[in-house]
């Protein structure tokens, strides 16, 4: 198993930084914004860009909220395991929000179908965006793109990428590792 | 451990440690859920379940339709009052004819203790025994324990009196099973004709003064005294029994502690328990109804992931 480093701390620091940027130029004072982490790996990533957006930027009272969407998948007795579910964690209801979706790679894009149903049950936002860092070119099943990414990469299919985050995985980083 | 050791839910015998937490936290998942403004998931849209009844049930049918429900089963309601088991079919050949419908999942409830393993060898289909006579009721058992969980924080440690008609109890024996699989420990009281001869030998005490029971234990699960199961006289008279194993809230004033009081209902008032000790905050029944739909949700759920396609 090989692996290759495709973005390290820095980099990783400095694509935040972008996309948090990005989302004030679009969101203002995020007064009628919510972020909205998917679990499991997203979650990192929008409490991290909510601690950029509040420390960095002084941007106040940001909705943030946690999504699990196991119970929404496709492949529901497809696989070999029972899928596990997370915690969901939204503690307001979405109705005519605009929200954002954050979530560390996109791949086929069905984690994100299946969370653009599972948000219904909190309500009918306003409009929905994503926000991914990791954008994996021609790998999507379905017809879903980013509105904001912090790097798009070539994968082939044997190979995964992994993101990493300090608080979880001691390190900001994310690797390219060959199956 | 990500899934469950069983590929039915006949009893908490059949269960070990494991399977019951994988349980609860999948339940936590689902109790979660069924707080939002839209109480509904679409993980089973592809599962029939039948629900067949051949004996008479209000909340667990209730329960189980709605956590079917909630997870986007399709669901088909059997109760034997108006089958052909009345006409003399058997239970294989009532069920098989059912299951001949494409049915993946039943939800049983039979007066024969065993009837749920017997079904399980016959038929090809998941099983979840929701009674069988007065041998097991395992989700009544994973709801009372889930909701001591939630009350207490944990179920470990604790003592738990099960008071009343042991005898005639699914409950209590599905209670007794869990509660001591997760290292709880488990005491039971109420009339001497009521308390099956040899139950010591489960590792379970007895104390036939309720006093005693409550002033010891930290919950106290009070039982339904089932008339339509007793072919004799058990007791006296209904208030002889209140008077010695009723709960009233100048009894549960009086003790050292302030414990917390279940009922699997039907509640009895003024039998078992009285008004004020039910509807009183130590008492959580109506938190055992609601987690009743979150932990059959999560054994479906669970049970329903190992049916292949």
């Amino acid at each position: 198993m090989s692996q290759k480093v495709l973005l390290n701390a820095k980099e990783v620091n400095i694509i935040l930084h972008r996309l948090a940027c990005q989302l004030i130029e679009n969101h203002n004072d995020f007064s009628n914004t919510v972020l909205i982490g998917l679990q499991p790996r997203g979650v990192f990533l929008a409490d991290r860009l909510a601690k950029i957006l509040t420390e960095d930027y002084k941007v106040k009272n940001i909705k943030l909220g946690h999504l699990d969407i196991t119970f929404y998948r496709d492949d529901f007795r497809r696989g070999e395991k029972t899928l596990r579910a997370n915690t969901t964690k939204i503690n307001f209801i979405v109705e005519d929000k605009n929200i954002v979706f954050v979530d560390d790679v996109l791949y086929t894009g069905r984690s994100i179908r299946a969370a653009l149903t599972a948000i219904q049950s909190f309500g009918r936002p306003n409009e929905i965006e994503l926000l991914t860092l990791i954008d994996r070119r021609f790998s999507r099943h379905l017809p879903i793109q980013p509105n904001y990414r912090g790097r798009q990469v070539d994968v082939i299919n044997n190979e995964k990428v992994k993101v990493n985050w300090k608080e979880h995985d001691n390190e900001d980083s994310v690797y390219l590792i060959e199956k | 451990m990500s899934e469950l050791s069983v590929n039915h839910l006949l009893g908490i015998k059949y269960l070990n440690k494991q399977d019951i937490q994988l349980i609860f936290e999948t339940a936590d998942h689902f109790k979660e859920v069924i707080n939002r403004p839209i109480k509904k998931v679409p993980s089973l849209r592809d599962i029939t379940i039948a629900n067949l009844f051949f004996e008479n049930s209000t909340r667990t049918k209730l329960s189980f339709e709605l956590a079917e429900k909630r997870l986007s089963a399709d669901v088909i309601n059997f109760s034997s009052a108006q089958s052909s088991v009345k006409k003399g079919e058997t239970l294989i050949d009532t069920v098989s004819n059912i299951l001949s419908m494409k049915v993946d999942m039943v939800v049983m409830r039979h007066p024969n203790p065993g009837a749920g393993v017997f079904l399980s060898k016959h038929v090809n289909a998941s099983i979840i025994n929701a009674g069988d006579g007065a041998h097991e009721h395992p989700t009544q058992a994973l709801l009372d324990s889930y909701s001591i969980r939630e009350r207490l924080g944990d179920v470990k440690g604790k003592k738990v009196v099960i008071v009343g008609d042991i005898l005639h109890s699914r409950v209590a024996l599905s209670n007794i099973f869990a509660l001591q699989l997760q290292g709880a420990q488990v005491m039971v009281s109420g009339p001497k004709t009521l308390i099956p001869k040899y139950i010591d030998k489960l590792g379970v005490k007895v104390e036939t003064n309720l006093r005693k029971a409550l002033n010891w234990c930290d919950v106290a699960n009070m039982l339904r005294v089932q008339n339509e199961r007793m072919d004799i006289s058990y007791f006296p008279s209904t208030r002889e029994y209140t008077q010695q194993f009723g709960v009233n809230k100048d009894l549960l004033d009086s003790l050292d502690k302030e414990i917390t009081i279940m009922h699997p209902g039907p509640i009895n008032r003024g039998v078992e328990i009285t008004s004020d000790v039910a509807d009183s905050k130590q008492s959580i029944i109506l938190d055992q109804v609601q987690n009743g739909v979150a932990v059959r949700m999560a054994v479906i759920y669970l049970l329903a992931s190992k049916i292949k396609q």
